[in-house]
């Protein structure tokens, strides 16, 4: 018990878990997540977590795709190789918006996917709240509250016994 | 879960019906679908199993022959260059979009009851396109130089020329896979996390340690959820477009020719709307025998049957009117040729074919102005068959019937499928139900993490203690309170 991680209780319903989390931002923790089955509408604002930010990097990936295909269609058929064909001059334009549009989508998409797993430092298949005794039904019927321990209101024991007098079960302080 | 009795007692159309009957909680949400994966394999599933594992080596002999002798083993030739190998990708690829309208745009559009059938859905886009896919491949004659295709330096130093559809379709297609995959494992990662913490639980080592690997370590935080739920958006967002525009491509392929018959504008919106009424075709010819067998009823509902069968009949409406409107054009344009193909589509050598099409796509849906006959999952079935049938006569009719008449009547001819056309055409369909039962066996069927964010309970300010009872009327269920309250 040398180095906590946190102290994880859990909560049987969503309602629970929301107003358990207004109660823990409201008692001044700052640390804090909760771990639910399925994303629980308004429980970022409970918790005091801002919105997400992926959309910008997905309007990146998106505007680098339209710069690359419209890049590579104009050098290929234009600029090393020109290729004249179907009456059109080697680069036209509106021949060239399919291909922009489905490399504008590709790239979006991946930024979406892998922006999403880089903002969450996902995969990580270790993580300490997974040495919580019922964190396993986190994924079917339990929702969880963790407060860190470099949340600096943190006290082993003032944050269990806060954790137990707002209705939590099974509260553990998780090691790192 | 034996005798499941959904009671369709008369309801009070405006209020919503629930999306989840009996009297389900979150965790008897998870057994349901948990339960199709964990329990002992059904001797059903061995025996599908077994005939899709066989229609699909015969696809690949079939392939194998094709490849070492040539095209010429199939009914290609002029004047109909263009056989069953387009039909067949064009049907499949087309099938592919009911999943991307179920996940993507129904998603956009607050369709809450689409989370029951998205997951299966998606699963059939991805193994449809998949199917698709092996066609064009296998069409271009030499498929060893089959990479000129993408913009790769080859020995000729000559790029891919930017200007054709069919190249567009490259980029289409590929895309399209990519993203559908995407939004597919994206959606999945919380349910394998299910799988794996059920799993862990009952002591399944190696089956906690796979779905765990897959799960990337998902544990629900809700930080991680913000970022997921825009992330899906997202992908719903770029996902929408990009179906539309799939197949808008691939009806580019035929109307950028010069051909009568092909060369209309109204082929990309007409297309589209094929598309989706040949995939809830599918959708409903795999869901409702999985709903049965697997036990499903009370997450797939006839509430959900019902709407997928609307679509039916709106999306069949509307192709008829683009076979009407087809019509209308060519005698309005007044060019001979253009009157000529369509008069010839109804009632030239192709004529059973052309109205084969029309019974199946215009007139089976109209049986779904009736209520009674939409929430009929036998009728239900039966007519899905039909759809699946009509649209792939509709791919075979624009195909064949605009071709076999060429310009010179000296170059007329008939087109006759070979043998090996039609094996691999069902060799396909093996590849496709390898894949899907294998899905349906090892992966989450149903979005369980979704399902339960549209039941009652899930609202935060739903309150204690009144979950569960909505609408239902079965068996009583761990002594909760609220039989049959409504919301």
């Amino acid at each position: 018990m040398s180095n906590p991680w946190g102290v994880v209780a859990e909560f049987d319903s969503a309602a629970a878990i929301y107003a358990a989390a207004e109660k823990t931002t409201g008692h001044g923790y700052t640390r804090v997540d909760a771990h639910t089955p399925f994303p629980v509408h308004g429980l970022d604002h409970a918790l005091k977590q801002g919105p997400s930010h992926l959309g910008w990097i997905v309007i990146c990936c998106g505007a680098l795709g339209i710069a690359l295909a419209q890049l590579m269609m104009w050098w290929m058929n234009a600029s090393d190789y020109p290729i004249w064909v179907s009456g059109k001059e080697p680069y036209a334009w509106p021949s060239t918006v399919p291909v922009t549009f489905e490399c504008m989508v590709l790239l979006s998409a991946f930024g979406a996917v892998f922006g999403m797993f880089g903002l969450n430092k996902l995969p990580r298949l270790h993580h300490p709240i997974f040495a919580h005794s019922t964190i396993g039904r986190v994924t079917d019927d339990r929702f969880f509250l963790s407060i860190e321990a470099t949340d600096p209101k943190f006290d082993r024991r003032a944050t269990v016994t806060f954790l137990e007098s707002i209705g939590g079960k099974h509260v553990e302080v998780l090691e790192d | 879960m034996t005798a499941i009795t959904v009671i369709d007692e008369p309801e009070n159309p405006l209020r919503r019906a629930p999306l989840v009957e009996g009297k389900n909680d979150f965790a008897s949400v998870t057994d349901i679908v948990a339960r199709v994966a964990e329990n002992k394999t059904p001797k059903g599933w061995y025996l599908l199993f077994g005939i899709a594992i066989a229609l699909l080596l015969n696809l690949g002999a079939m392939i194998g022959y094709l490849i070492f002798t040539g095209v010429g083993v199939w009914g290609n030739n002029i004047p109909v260059g263009w056989g069953w190998p387009i039909v067949n990708f064009v049907f499949w690829i087309g099938i592919g979009h009911a999943g991307t309208l179920i996940s993507a745009i129904l998603f956009l559009f607050r369709q809450k009851w689409r989370t029951s059938i998205n997951r299966a859905s998606e699963a059939m886009t991805i193994f449809a396109v998949m199917a698709a896919g092996i066609f064009p491949a296998i069409h271009v004659g030499r498929i060893w130089v089959i990479y000129w295709v993408f913009p790769l330096p080859n020995q000729m130093s000559l790029w891919p020329n930017f200007k054709s559809p069919l190249l567009w379709d490259v980029f289409a297609v590929s895309t399209y896979f990519t993203v559908s995959a995407l939004f597919w494992f994206v959606g999945l990662i919380p349910d394998l996390a299910t799988f794996r913490d059920r799993a862990a639980r009952a002591g399944r080592t190696v089956a906690a340690r796979v779905y765990g690997v897959f799960a990337f370590g998902w544990h629900g935080g809700n930080r991680h959820w913000i970022h997921y739920e825009k992330a899906y958006l997202i992908l719903a967002a770029l996902s929408t477009p990009l179906v539309l525009s799939v197949h808008s491509i691939v009806s580019f392929d035929f109307a950028v020719s010069l051909l009568p018959g092909w060369h209309t504008t109204i082929f990309p919106p007409y297309f589209v709307a094929g598309a989706i009424f040949s995939g809830f075709g599918m959708v409903l010819t795999l869901m409702i025998p999985a709903r049965k067998w697997l036990g499903l009823h009370e997450l797939i509902t006839l509430n959900h049957l019902d709407n997928i069968a609307k679509i039916l009949l709106l999306t069949g409406t509307m192709v008829g009117y683009a076979y009407g409107m087809e019509f209308f054009i060519a005698w309005y344009s007044g060019v001979p040729y253009e009157q000529f193909a369509f008069i010839n589509r109804a009632t030239g050598p192709y004529w059973w074919a052309y109205w084969i099409m029309v019974s199946c796509n215009v007139i089976s849906p109209q049986f779904f102005w009736f209520r009674s006959l939409r929430r009929n999952p036998t009728v239900l079935f039966i007519i899905s068959i039909f759809v699946n049938i009509g649209m792939w006569f509709e791919r075979f009719v624009i195909t064949v019937t605009s071709l076999h008449r060429d310009f010179l009547p000296s170059s007329w001819g008939y087109f006759s499928p070979t043998i090996i056309d039609v094996l691999t055409y069902v060799g396909s369909f093996g590849l496709f139900f390898t894949f899907f039962l294998l899905f349906c066996r090892f992966l989450p069927i149903l979005a369980i993490s979704e399902i339960k964010g549209v039941m009652p309970e899930a609202n935060p300010h739903h309150g204690h203690g009144d979950h569960g009872g909505h609408g239902g009327h079965g068996s009583s269920h761990k002594g909760h309170s609220g039989h049959g309250h409504a919301h």
